[in-house]
């Protein structure tokens, strides 16, 4: 077994274990050792700041796309078997669409002279162009878009292994639909819904080419504090500190979540 | 397969790369650039006619950031590039820091005859560009901003904004907005050129990170005015869009050749930078792209029409009009300091 495994435990070691270990390496070891790097990110304001910009926006992407996946993967879970393929579908194939593609898609669709703007024009809603892009809620609306799959897939997988039989059983002992919901289905879909805001809380959290592109320079992102330090700064130290920083979040977010419910149960359909 | 016969196989293949190399002996170099159209541009301009004429070859590479590689490839000893095409900036700060070979003008003779300003111990000019002031001939069919006074005037000029989310180029725009000439910008009086942005911030609707996001703000008239690249805003006007630009007060900026500390071909590298600042190959670089020649006798070649000449950012009657970009003042400790004060001004 262990020789068969070897070749890939090989290169997860070369690909993943080496560059991160090297990562944490450079961010407490320039000419000797130093903690420099982490005191300046829990001490320099705007380390602080982009943190915390970073989790408001990771939590606003992750609240809007629960309350628009869940009636999504429950319409998919309720409806017959085609319709569902179709919804699925309908959610899975932007998600083969570069996110590149699909930042600059929103671009045309919210810019000053973009699609909504010039309807909104067109009907006399508005005289003058409603700033939709290049600031935070630009940057939250193509986000959750992108990450919605993330949400849906999940809830749906949960939502296929409540037996049917239990909503039939409330409904014989008298409850009503929303009852029956609130008491029965509810309850039990929590795990799909704790498992989906963790996949898109996290992810969002490493947020790097939406936000770029759709905040107008103005919302900085910790990956893009990453990449600006390395790129603007030269501080390859700094750089790998906040890497690390958010690593460990991640790691955290994880670990705290998978003491409530088994995440590979729900994300690997076991 | 087993470990040890994978092991094997990969000495095995690695000793025919290996074998390969050391037949296919004939000088060449690994050359880096910034890719698309510019190096697409320079390849026809430059790096084919040079190969040819010194009987080496070219590999090229190229990465829109090569600083960072640049970094580990040198950290590491045993680099894999030998001349890159970067900002000046890199090439001055990489020689600082023991990343870049130290150059002998005594070789290159065509870098030799540059003027000084355009040449460092370890690099030479190879093209130039302009961050200049751009707008939107809709917005200002007359009487359009021709001065970073202009531009900071939001009474006379209202419109939308848009500026680099960089302090290259940026601070020295608050300056002459502020009333200092270009020609005595240095050393940037830094707290005088914040003071002047935090004036105009308000009113900048993007901070643009890319050059391509830039010719595109103007393009879908997100943006009335701007600071942009000479040949984004060229070439958004060759496709039609309503937008023009004033070299008046513009910073020239260069990308510069050097050559990597411990380059694995360092002669022909050599060989190769004095050819590519060569008058006649640079002469041929506008005709492809809208970049001028690092070395201005280009110029004197008469390769490059009148009428083109007078487009470009590093012909001598633009250039008069602008201020030159001192990378050796950016890449002072002073410099530095205002690199990093850029970040907490934008989050602030």
């Amino acid at each position: 077994m262990l020789a068969l495994v070897s070749p890939a435990l090989l290169v997860i070691l070369a690909l993943i274990v080496l560059p991160v270990g090297w990562l944490a390496w450079q961010s407490i070891y320039h000419d000797g050792f130093t903690l420099e790097n982490y005191r300046r990110v829990f001490t320099e304001d705007i380390y602080w700041r982009s943190f915390a910009l970073t989790f408001e926006i990771s939590l606003a992407v992750t609240l809007i796309a629960l309350l628009l996946g869940y009636p999504v993967a429950y319409l998919a879970n309720s409806l017959p078997k085609g319709w569902s393929i179709l919804i699925l579908s309908l959610v899975v194939l932007p998600f083969w669409t570069s996110v590149l593609v699909r930042a600059y898609a929103w671009l045309a669709l919210l810019q000053r002279t973009g699609v909504i703007n010039q309807f909104l024009r067109y009907l006399d809603v508005i005289s003058e162009p409603l700033a939709l892009v290049h600031n935070t809620f630009g940057t939250v609306v193509a986000t959750v878009h992108i990450l919605l799959p993330f949400m849906v897939l999940p809830l749906y997988a949960t939502m296929q292994k409540i037996p049917g039989d239990l909503m039939q059983a409330g409904a014989s002992l008298g409850a009503s639909p929303s009852l029956t919901f609130m008491r029965v289905f509810l309850p039990l879909s929590l795990p799909g819904v704790l498992a989906g805001c963790t996949m898109v809380f996290v992810l969002c959290l490493g947020f790097y080419i939406t936000p770029e592109l759709l905040g107008g320079g103005r919302t900085v992102m910790v990956s893009m504090l990453v990449s600006r330090n390395v790129e603007l700064y030269n501080q390859f130290g700094a750089a790998s500190a906040v890497a690390v920083v958010l690593l460990l979040s991640v790691l955290a977010i994880f670990f705290v979540v998978s003491r409530f419910i088994s995440l590979d149960r729900v994300l690997g359909q076991k | 397969m087993t470990m040890k016969q994978s092991f094997g196989l990969g000495c095995a293949l690695l000793g025919a790369i290996g074998l390969t190399n050391a037949a296919d002996a004939a000088e060449q170099i690994t050359f880096v650039s910034q890719g698309g159209a510019y190096q697409q541009a320079q390849t026809v301009a430059i790096l084919d006619p040079s190969a040819k004429k010194l009987g080496i070859t070219i590999n090229q590479d190229s990465i829109p950031d090569a600083w960072p590689a640049i970094k580990t490839q040198v950290g590491s000893g045993k680099p894999i590039w030998d001349v890159v095409d970067t900002p000046t900036g890199n090439c001055l700060r990489g020689g600082e820091q023991g990343l870049m070979e130290k150059l002998d003008f005594s070789k290159i003779p065509n870098g030799a005859a540059m003027p000084e300003a355009y040449r460092s111990p370890y690099s030479v000019s190879y093209e130039f560009y302009s961050s200049v002031l751009s707008y939107s001939q809709k917005t200002f069919p007359k009487d359009a901003p021709n001065s970073w006074a202009d531009f900071w005037d939001v009474k006379k000029f209202p419109g939308r904004r848009a500026l680099r989310n960089h302090p290259f180029a940026t601070l020295e725009a608050a300056l002459m907005a502020d009333g200092v000439a270009p020609d005595k910008l240095y050393p940037l009086d830094v707290d005088r050129a914040f003071k002047k942005l935090e004036e105009i911030k308000p009113h900048i609707t993007v901070w643009w990170t890319s050059g391509a996001q830039s010719a595109q703000l103007l393009n879908d008239g997100e943006v009335d005015m701007e600071m942009a690249w000479n040949g984004r805003v060229s070439a958004v006007a060759k496709e039609g869009a309503k937008v023009s630009f004033t070299y008046n007060q513009g910073i020239l900026q260069s990308t510069s050749l050097c050559i990597l500390k411990g380059a694995p071909n360092l002669a022909t590298a050599v060989k190769f930078l004095n050819e590519a600042v060569d008058p006649v190959h640079q002469a041929n670089l506008p005709l492809n792209i809208d970049y001028g020649p690092g070395n201005p006798k280009a110029f004197e070649t008469g390769v490059i029409k009148p009428e083109r000449a007078a487009q470009l950012p590093s012909e001598p009657a633009n250039a008069a009009k602008q201020a030159l970009m001192s990378y050796a003042w950016w890449s002072s400790s002073a410099g530095e300091a205002a690199e990093k004060r850029w970040a907490s001004f934008m989050q602030k």
